[in-house]
């Protein structure tokens, strides 16, 4: 209850990674962290879709719908008659 | 027929230092107040900074003022050249998540300063909230540039460059006290008109203490809720925000009660319940517009506090307008 940032959009297939790290790097929440074979996905919950990490991943192992988490950006695409996922400008 | 050569042009660099001077900081504070916004700009393209070493590396930045002047006055004794991107006058994060501070644009800036001929490195350090706008492995590949993602704040970036490796620490984003506070001046500014209007209007319609309650609602929003947003219980904007709204609204429902402010009971308790309904909703809208401000709300979230807290915020909001409206009419045809 009361909270909507339980789920995110992040997704990540392991298999395609190459432990090269620069997600490690990129993140600002340390969602992923170091692993044996691959990077760890450990606090999905704390990601805020930049999408540092997809842009960066030189294997396309992570996705993640991206864009800026701002209701005032969204809201006023919506009152433009835009839809709510298409990319909003920040002013 | 013999073309001449033409002579190599000359590549413009401009000099720069790390201090910052007195109007650097009067162009801080008007950017902090929002004033002649779109306007704290920097000429994009390469700086000089002291004497460098064609092995110097590149630091990479926005043509924000505040983010290129944050880089420079960090960079204090460093002979090291700067990289200053067009992002049309927007910081380094806005600008990366809009892709203006992005690949295209770094590849292209790198081409038109051509730093190939500047600069025998092929080291650009650019700050970490830079890359969601950039693909590191992509730019290596088509301009030889291996970028390294520094840390999030400049002022880390001492530390930093002893060992090239960032901290968990310098890796994270951070939302304390003094950079919550920092927001409160923009957001007065954005608020400042429907603030003034919504006063004289409801001091019209309603009188003294429903005007002054709308304008804390309004504020309670605006200044206090940056202020007390870790504290407030739940975890969603628009909650924590109508949390906020029923404490600062509820001293004034209750003046508006006891005091006999209405010249009938219950047109006191109908404007009394019309401001409890009513007022909390314009805190919470505030509130949850103020997760852009904020390093992490991630979008899914925010679009699913839109779809919950809206309707239920929009059905309170017009039930308080409906009945403070309603008492009045009621009140005022009664009495011819």
């Amino acid at each position: 209850m009361f909270n909507s940032y339980v789920k995110t959009s992040l997704h990540y297939q392991p298999t395609k990674c190459i432990n090269c790290e620069i997600c490690l790097d990129v993140c600002p929440h340390g969602v992923f962290i170091p692993g044996k074979k691959a990077v760890q996905l450990a606090k999905p919950w704390e990601c805020m879709e930049c999408g540092a990490c997809q842009i960066n991943c030189p294997t396309s192992a992570i996705s993640v719908d991206s864009g800026v988490g701002c209701a005032a950006a969204m809201i006023s695409a919506a009152l433009r008659g835009k839809k709510l996922d298409q990319k909003e400008e920040c002013t | 027929m013999d073309i001449p050569d033409a002579a190599p042009e000359k590549i413009n660099i401009f000099p720069t230092t790390s201090k910052l001077s007195r109007k650097n900081s009067w162009d801080h504070i008007q950017a902090r107040w929002g004033i002649r916004r779109g306007h704290h700009r920097v000429i994009p393209g390469l700086y000089v900074l002291g004497n460098p070493q064609p092995s110097a590396p590149v630091f990479v930045t926005a043509n924000y003022t505040l983010s290129f002047d944050a880089l420079r006055s960090t960079l204090g004794e460093m002979d090291t050249y700067i990289l200053v991107l067009d992002t049309q006058g927007i910081n380094v994060w806005c600008a990366a998540g809009k892709g203006t501070f992005g690949t295209a644009e770094l590849e292209n800036r790198i081409e038109i300063c051509r730093l190939q001929e500047v600069v025998t490195s092929r080291l650009l350090i650019l700050p970490q909230l830079g890359a969601p706008g950039v693909a590191a492995h992509e730019v290596k590949k088509r301009t030889g540039f291996h970028i390294e993602y520094g840390p999030i704040r400049a002022e880390d970036l001492p530390e930093y460059l002893k060992t090239h490796q960032a901290n968990q620490a310098m890796r994270s984003v951070r939302f304390n006290l003094k950079d919550r506070i920092t927001l409160i001046p923009v957001e007065l500014v954005h608020v400042l008109i429907p603030l003034i209007i919504a006063g004289v209007v409801i001091y019209y319609l309603g009188g003294l203490l429903p005007a002054l309650a709308t304008l804390l609602a309004i504020i309670a929003g605006v200044a206090i809720f940056p202020i007390v947003l870790p504290w407030l219980p739940t975890h969603d904007f628009s909650s924590k925000g109508w949390i906020l709204g029923m404490l600062v609204t509820l001293p004034f429902t209750l003046a508006m009660l006891f005091k006999g402010a209405a010249p009938v009971w219950w047109l006191q308790v109908g404007i009394a319940l019309a401001l409890q309904l009513a007022l909390p909703v314009v805190t919470a809208f505030i509130a949850l517009n103020f997760t852009g401000s904020t390093p992490f709300t991630s979008r899914s979230g925010v679009k699913k506090e839109i779809f919950v807290y809206i309707p239920l915020m929009a059905s309170l909001f017009g039930g308080g307008i409906l009945l403070a409206l309603g008492a009045i009419l009621v009140h005022n045809l009664g009495r011819m």
